[in-house]
């Protein structure tokens, strides 16, 4: 391991190239743009540039990257970054994504880049909600962007998210006015389409004002089977009494590798409902950082993932008490098969005047082979006695009474199997709010645990048809 | 028997004192917790030979020439000299202390005998009141049997008794310098095999400037008849300790072994850095009971012991079983993580703590359960109980390697807050690659419940005693371990250590 500290990555030495020329930032040689840049943006790259040289990427030597070790992907040679796309296609032209009886509000970012045509680019919908590109709004509401933005974000954590902040190229931008309540959910598509391999760094802002109510449906997906590096930075805040159900849905080619950092900062009576759905990819990380900032916030974060072949999942869930009764939540649940790996690091904070706190942690794993692992490390860091946590964490295998019981009444043990997965990751999966999705979602998982999901040219919610739900072939009148 | 052994008297750790002042103790017992500080905490002022402050090749050729070494041991230390120079201080415990300068150390003190002993009247008699005072008394030993005790003062090991009892059952327990001129071929088949200089920064540091320390060789199938001790003593000021255990427990072997420890009350934070190898071979038992009480530092943090031990045992052969107990109250800063490797199959592995932190005391300490047999088990119970403005953190590893099929592991880590400056921490990894496995992580955070306390206090029982009560029946799990001379001890230091923490 100390070989990897000294070691000098053909990806790191682009990455420090690739900022070289200081006086013109990377998105804007991309994109031609020669607009100015806000200015809080430009420091903030400045900064990052200056993290990163000192840091270089992250390697197991670092603790919070020893399972995960992505350092082969250094050794590839990337191109940093891509021109931004010429709006010549319909997204759906591109990409089919909708979920039956689910309407949403579609943007989509292509190869980095906010992909729309000129005119909607930024854009107020019906009832106040602004989005668009970030690019465009931190010129258009740079009042926001002196509040906001990189005010959560920590580039100093790690060499990804430094260079994210020095060279990301787009991103989403979301604000919820006060009091708005929001039925329709906004949907971003994330894709990648790009012949030879690529490194795409994104960034989103989220505002939610008081007392406003947003569902988010983030979608990371591969068009095709070409080697990506894909780094992406987000940071939420949820204003008093606002509330934020976020879904992630991954499914992304084998080859490709993600790394996801989202930061949260809550304040009075704010409600987030996170699910991380993980269904595909070569090397997942998703590390969230939730900082519940005042009183009577609340924070739900599950997740599920079914790793199988030589895919990678790791889940770094940190959530900060930093004041008086609030509540936090973790449960995350996981099949993993073949030569599939898997790691959580839950990590509940309670600082010292934060009384009251409850504070449950939870990770549940199967292993469907000897070849699969899982590494699993529920942290708690507490500082205030009148507090009430608990984490608790398991690795098994499926139940061999429940398995025998389904097979006695003759079911054969691959049926049994399937449907003892399917119960073990529903405990998640219903925990989606809306109807539509938690459906589609549930067919996915089926057809995952069958076999049949991998990725295609679509969006994995269309593989649900709601004519024809999936269902088992199993005849469950036996049971 | 060896000329080293000429000043090694019998002395027994007493405990039938202990306990016939036990009732008049217990209704002085909140006196003492209210006003004792730490009462070991004296000095005693006896002749030591030291090496010179500063660590180079030249202290270690000292500290080898003075022993005596065979060229292999001295080869042993500078190669773990020359590893120890490449690295740096790891970071990752949860501990905050100011950078040790390992160069404002001083690697080797000897307390100076003028000339070796051949009974007890000859033995200096500093040395001898430095062990009244630590309660192990000489007037009672020579009758009673129960416990044979190594004694290691600054790191040098002084005295060890019960030589002969323990020679007619084969036992080999002696100095680790002793063991290196009368055993060489067992210390070297061992030496390093648990715990090699490779292991971490500590251990590194701890094979090139090792002093002294235990040496205890159980032959096969001998159960040991009396409990084994060693008890561990920081005297002299700017010194380090760097000593050794080498506990090897042959087919069939029984033994327990107890380890005790404590330091002078001084401004200045002493560095320890031991070692601790067990190997177990097929159905052998080793129980390792520790009760630490290193001087923590005073009631502002100043001084104490900075401990960073690396304990690890090995399950060699089939169906053994390596046990830890751990009472640990003192030192400023425990680093600490007795760990059990179970290679052989159907071995077992436990680990039982109870880790108090008071004032500004610091603990990152847990434990490693590496599965790699078959049907390997391993339990894991930990209490950790922090006051005052202390932190506490459990930090533990199980692992289960692709081949350790059917392997179990149940682990439980409570931690208990009394008052709201201090912190419990609680940091499990689980690595798993045994798709037949089972491994278990539960944990909980609370302070004492008002529920308890009231029926406590509502039967007459004043505050102070009934935190004692609860406290004590929090840790009876892990204390139950103890063997009963220990679970005496460690209950009172349990009431000492929390003093004043009572709001």
């Amino acid at each position: 391991m100390s070989d990897n500290k000294n070691k000098i990555f053909p990806l790191e030495t682009s990455l420090k190239n690739s900022y070289m020329d200081k006086t013109k930032p990377l998105n804007h040689a991309k994109s031609g743009s020669n607009a100015i840049e806000h200015k809080k943006v430009t420091n903030s790259r400045l900064n990052g540039y200056n993290i990163f040289d000192k840091t270089g990427l992250p390697t197991p030597v670092i603790e919070q990257w020893r399972s995960t070790n992505i350092t082969k992907d250094y050794k590839e040679n990337y191109l940093i970054g891509d021109n931004k796309p010429k709006f010549d296609k319909q997204i759906n032209e591109i990409f089919h994504c909708s979920v039956h009886g689910f309407d949403t509000n579609v943007f989509a970012l292509l190869n980095g880049w906010y992909y729309s045509t000129p005119d909607k680019v930024l854009q107020t919908l019906d009832n106040g909600i602004i989005v668009g590109s970030l690019a465009v709004a931190q010129q258009k509401y740079p009042d926001l962007f002196d509040d906001y933005y990189n005010e959560i974000a920590r580039p100093d954590s790690h060499g990804f998210n430094a260079i994210n902040a020095a060279i990301f190229t787009d991103g989403l931008f979301i604000y919820v006015p006060d009091n708005v309540k929001s039925d329709k959910a906004v949907q971003l598509i994330k894709m990648v389409n790009r012949d030879d391999n690529i490194m795409i760094n994104t960034r989103n802002l989220i505002i939610l004002g008081e007392n406003s109510r947003l569902s988010f449906l983030h979608c990371d997906d591969s068009i095709n089977q070409h080697k990506g590096l894909l780094a992406t930075n987000t940071e939420i805040f949820l204003k008093k009494d606002a509330q934020l159900d976020l879904y992630k849905l991954q499914n992304l080619n084998n080859n490709t590798t993600l790394v996801n950092s989202t930061f949260v900062k809550q304040d009075a009576n704010s409600n987030l409902n996170v699910n991380v759905l993980t269904f595909n990819g070569g090397i997942i990380r998703n590390e969230f950082t939730i900082d519940l900032t005042e009183e009577g916030a609340n924070a739900d974060i599950s997740g599920m993932y079914l790793m199988d072949d030589k895919q990678h999942v790791d889940n770094q869930v940190k959530v900060i008490h930093s004041a008086p009764n609030c509540t936090s939540s973790e449960l995350f649940k996981g099949v993993l098969d073949d030569h599939a790996s898997g790691v959580f690091n839950g990590y509940i904070y309670v600082a010292r005047d934060a009384q009251q706190t409850m504070a449950f942690q939870k990770n549940a794993n199967i292993l469907m082979t000897s070849t699969a692992s899982i590494d699993t490390m529920p942290f708690l860091e507490i500082y205030a006695d009148d507090v009430k946590c608990s984490h608790g964490a398991t690795v098994g295998q499926l139940d061999n009474d429940a398995l025998f019981y389904l097979m006695q009444r003759g079911i054969k043990e691959s049926d049994a199997k399937l449907l003892l997965m399917y119960a073990f990751v529903t405990e998640v999966t219903n925990k989606i709010g809306i109807d539509a999705l938690r459906n589609s979602v549930d067919d996915m998982v089926k057809k995952r645990l069958r076999g049949d999901l991998s990725i295609c040219d679509k969006c994995i919610l269309q593989c649900s048809t709601p004519d024809l739900p999936v269902e088992f072939e199993i005849d469950m009148s036996k049971i | 028997m060896s000329k080293f052994i000429n000043f090694a008297v019998l002395f027994i750790f007493i405990l039938n004192r202990n306990q016939m002042k036990e009732e008049k103790e217990n209704e002085n017992i909140l006196d003492e917790v209210t006003t004792s500080e730490y009462k070991y905490g004296f000095y005693t002022d006896i002749e030591t030979e030291t090496a010179p402050k500063g660590l180079n090749e030249d202290t270690i050729r000292f500290i080898s020439k003075k022993k005596n070494e065979p060229e292999w041991l001295l080869e042993f230390r500078l190669k773990a000299f020359r590893y120890w120079q490449t690295i740096e201080e790891p970071n990752w415990a949860l501990l905050n202390h100011p950078p040790i300068d390992y160069q404002d150390i001083i690697y080797y003190a000897a307390p100076k005998q003028k000339k070796q002993a051949e009974s007890l009247d000859e033995v200096d008699p500093e040395l001898l009141e430095t062990f009244n005072k630590l309660g192990i008394s000489l007037e009672e030993q020579k009758m009673l049997t129960g416990v044979a005790v190594d004694a290691v003062v600054d790191s040098v090991s002084v005295k060890t008794t019960f030589q002969d009892t323990l020679a007619k059952h084969g036992i080999i327990f002696c100095s680790f310098s002793e063991a290196v001129q009368d055993h060489p071929e067992l210390v070297r088949e061992y030496l390093g095999t648990v715990v090699p200089h490779t292991d971490n920064y500590f251990a590194a540091l701890n094979s090139a400037v090792f002093s002294d320390g235990s040496f205890c060789y159980i032959p096969k199938g001998v159960r040991c008849p009396i409990e084994l001790s060693t008890y561990f003593r920081i005297n002299a000021a700017n010194t380090g300790q760097f000593e050794r255990t080498l506990l090897v427990a042959d087919e069939g072997a029984y033994v327990s072994y107890l380890e005790g420890c404590t330091a002078p009350q001084r401004d200045e934070n002493q560095l320890h850095a031991a070692i601790v190898e067990i190997i177990t071979h097929d159905d052998a038992e080793v129980k390792y009971s520790t009760v630490q009480n290193w001087y923590p530092g005073d009631k502002d943090g100043k001084g104490g012991i900075y401990n960073f031990v690396t304990k690890r045992g090995l399950c060699k052969g089939n169906n053994s079983k390596i046990s830890w107990t751990q009472v640990e109250t003192g030192s400023a800063i425990t680093w600490k993580y007795p760990s059990c490797t179970l290679l052989g199959d159907n071995s077992i592995g436990e680990f039982y703590s109870v880790a108090v932190t008071n004032n500004y005391q610091q603990a990152d300490t847990g434990t490693k359960m590496i599965h790699i047999g078959k049907n390997t088990r391993s339990t894991i119970i930990s209490k950790g109980i922090s006051a005052g403005k202390s932190n506490n953190s459990y930090r533990g590893l199980v692992r289960v390697s692709k081949k350790a099929e059917n392997a179990r592991n149940f682990s439980q880590c409570d931690s208990l807050l009394l008052g709201d400056k201090c912190g419990a921490h609680t940091f499990p990894y689980i690595k798993n690659s045994n798709s037949t496995s089972v491994v278990e992580h539960e944990a909980t955070t609370s302070k004492i419940s008002e529920d308890q306390l009231f029926y406590c206090q509502q039967r007459g029982i004043d505050t102070e005693k009934s935190i004692g009560l609860i406290v004590n029946g929090y840790a009876k799990e892990v204390l139950n371990k103890l063997p009963m001379e220990f679970a005496v001890e460690a209950q009172k230091l349990l009431a000492i250590t929390l003093e004043g923490s009572v709001g």
